[in-house]
């Protein structure tokens, strides 16, 4: 086993030991397609709990979304992002000539599956913020993958933003059923539909 | 009985857990056997509970057998493990707020370790007061440093009780396998098998006869079962259960009766304290079927233990001067 994997395992078992990661796959069980999961986001623990509620041969073709400025700022950071979680880089600054959505199609090409927070930030409100355009686009990119909606539940609680250690309390993944783009559904309306759905998860849980 | 009391002490062990695993393999024998019977859906549901809490028994009563064969280091480290689940379990379900971060973590990360490290070390006088007056103190200063004056009372009781019934009650048991009595070396781990067969007892009893006997419930709004008649009748079982095992502890038979009395009186009556805390938090049970959270219910089965765990280990330690 190399290191990146042991690592990997390892920061699994810590995630359970922490906050149990129990996924409940009510909308759709866990297969191995291509999806794209997406989420409540409200603390940075939150990728780390959604991968660890994935059964482990799921996890090596799921990826997270990092900022590239953030996530190679050490090259501690760059490591763990790199070789353990095997993200996609995008920057945050737009420049005028590159379509920042790029490096995520093309993962989506490769045939990776995805977990994108579509709020943008992470929020401390009960209900999510709006979502940004960006799940709008690769569900129109990519109509054959599947858009698994996600609640994240009490994360807040085990590591709330400006802290660094993490406190031992129960959280769960509850996934729901597939959503899809209507023929010639408005960009606004499919977001909100999108938003409803992770809100709705909340209540299967 | 007086023979058993002349067998050395590993063979009254091995009789004890042949006697342990005989019943239970009879008892998962008989489960079997009725497990083919057609069943109404009310049926199901109560044999479902029964095998939910058989399979935990089962469970309880390996772990208490790899405690006992690996020796008292790996026991109170099994239950350390127990306790920060418990107590994970419970603040899950507690209302905390964000200025209690460090006060959890406090929590989690030193007082449970350090408790568990008095405990292997059997300073018993610092252990029986560290959780009640230096904790006591230190959690509300920590909460108070968060700097947010919202309930402020409510949280740090909740948090502090976690911190009672999870890390203080739970590590009287390994407490009561190292307490090692005078004249009765390596007895330890009967009276913790002595703790939870009467308390064990009790609860069974006292389910079982509150729900034959239809009797008034003492609080309504609390428990439906909980009747002080079946409260009576659960602390004799416990107290003749501790009678009849008293060969194997330092007790004599009466000091046996009484003890077993007091254990399984006050782990009942923990039971009920604990279903109000449920009742409070708006759940049935700590963990189970209809779990938000994805708790086991851990909880829900070693709460009794956690109260009865202190009050015992006291008035053993002062009743014989250990």
């Amino acid at each position: 086993m190399k290191l990146p994997e042991a690592a990997g395992l390892l920061l699994a078992f810590l995630a359970r030991l922490i906050t149990g990661a129990q996924g409940h796959w009510h909308g759709c069980p866990p297969k191995a397609e291509q999806r794209i999961y997406f989420a409540n986001h409200q603390s940075h623990f939150d990728w780390v709990l959604i991968w660890a509620a994935l059964p482990s041969d799921l996890r090596a073709t799921t990826r997270p979304i990092a900022a590239r400025d953030y996530w190679t700022s050490s090259k501690l950071k760059h490591w763990i992002t790199r070789e353990i979680f095997n993200a996609v880089y995008v920057s945050r600054q737009r420049s005028d000539d590159e379509d920042p959505l790029e490096p995520l199609m093309q993962a989506l090409r490769n045939g990776d599956s995805l977990v994108i927070f579509p709020e943008g930030t992470r929020g401390n409100q009960a209900e999510p913020a709006p979502f940004k355009a960006g799940l709008f686009h690769l569900a129109e990119a990519f109509p054959q993958v599947q858009l698994i909606p996600a609640w994240i539940d009490n994360v807040q609680r085990v590591m709330p933003k400006g802290e660094v250690v993490p406190v031992p309390i129960l959280c769960s993944v509850t996934f729901g059923a597939p959503l899809q783009l209507q023929a010639g559904e408005d960009r606004h309306d499919f977001l909100d539909r999108a938003r409803r759905a992770v809100i709705a998860c909340k209540d299967l849980g | 009985m007086g023979a058993l009391r002349d067998l050395d002490v590993q063979q009254q062990v091995a009789l004890l857990f042949v006697v342990l695993f005989g019943v239970l393999m009879l008892v998962t024998a008989v489960a079997i056997a009725r497990s083919v019977r057609e069943l109404s859906p009310e049926q199901q549901e109560r044999f479902d509970r029964f095998v939910r809490d058989l399979r935990a028994t089962w469970l309880g009563a390996v772990l208490f057998w790899i405690a006992w064969v690996a020796g008292a280091l790996v026991s109170t480290l099994l239950f350390g493990v127990l306790s920060f689940l418990a107590l994970r379990e419970f603040l899950t379900l507690t209302h905390t707020r964000r200025g209690d971060h460090r006060s959890l973590l406090l929590a989690f990360f030193i007082v449970l370790p350090l408790q568990y490290v008095l405990v292997g070390q059997r300073l018993f006088d610092l252990f029986t007061v560290f959780i009640p007056v230096y904790v006591f103190l230190a959690i509300p200063v920590i909460s108070a440093l968060g700097n947010d004056p919202k309930r402020f009372l409510e949280r740090t009781a909740k948090i502090q009780w976690g911190i009672m019934v999870c890390i203080y009650g739970m590590s009287h048991a390994p407490a009561l396998l190292l307490l090692d009595p005078p004249r009765h070396e390596d007895r330890g781990a009967f009276l913790v098998l002595f703790l939870v067969a009467v308390v064990a007892a009790a609860q069974i009893v006292q389910e079982s006869v509150g729900r034959r006997l239809r009797s008034r419930p003492a609080a309504r709004h609390i428990s439906r079962s909980f009747s002080w008649r079946g409260w009576f009748i659960g602390v004799a079982a416990a107290a003749l259960l501790g009678a009849l095992l008293y060969w194997a502890t330092p007790f004599k038979p009466v000091a046996a009766l009484l003890l077993g009395a007091l254990a399984g009186g006050s782990g009942t009556l923990g039971e009920l304290v604990m279903k109000a805390l449920k009742r409070d938090a708006g759940v049935r049970s700590w963990g189970g079927k209809a779990s938000v959270t994805g708790a086991v219910g851990l909880l829900d089965r070693v709460a009794a233990l956690c109260f009865a765990a202190p009050v015992f280990f006291h008035v053993v330690r002062w009743h014989f001067g250990w």
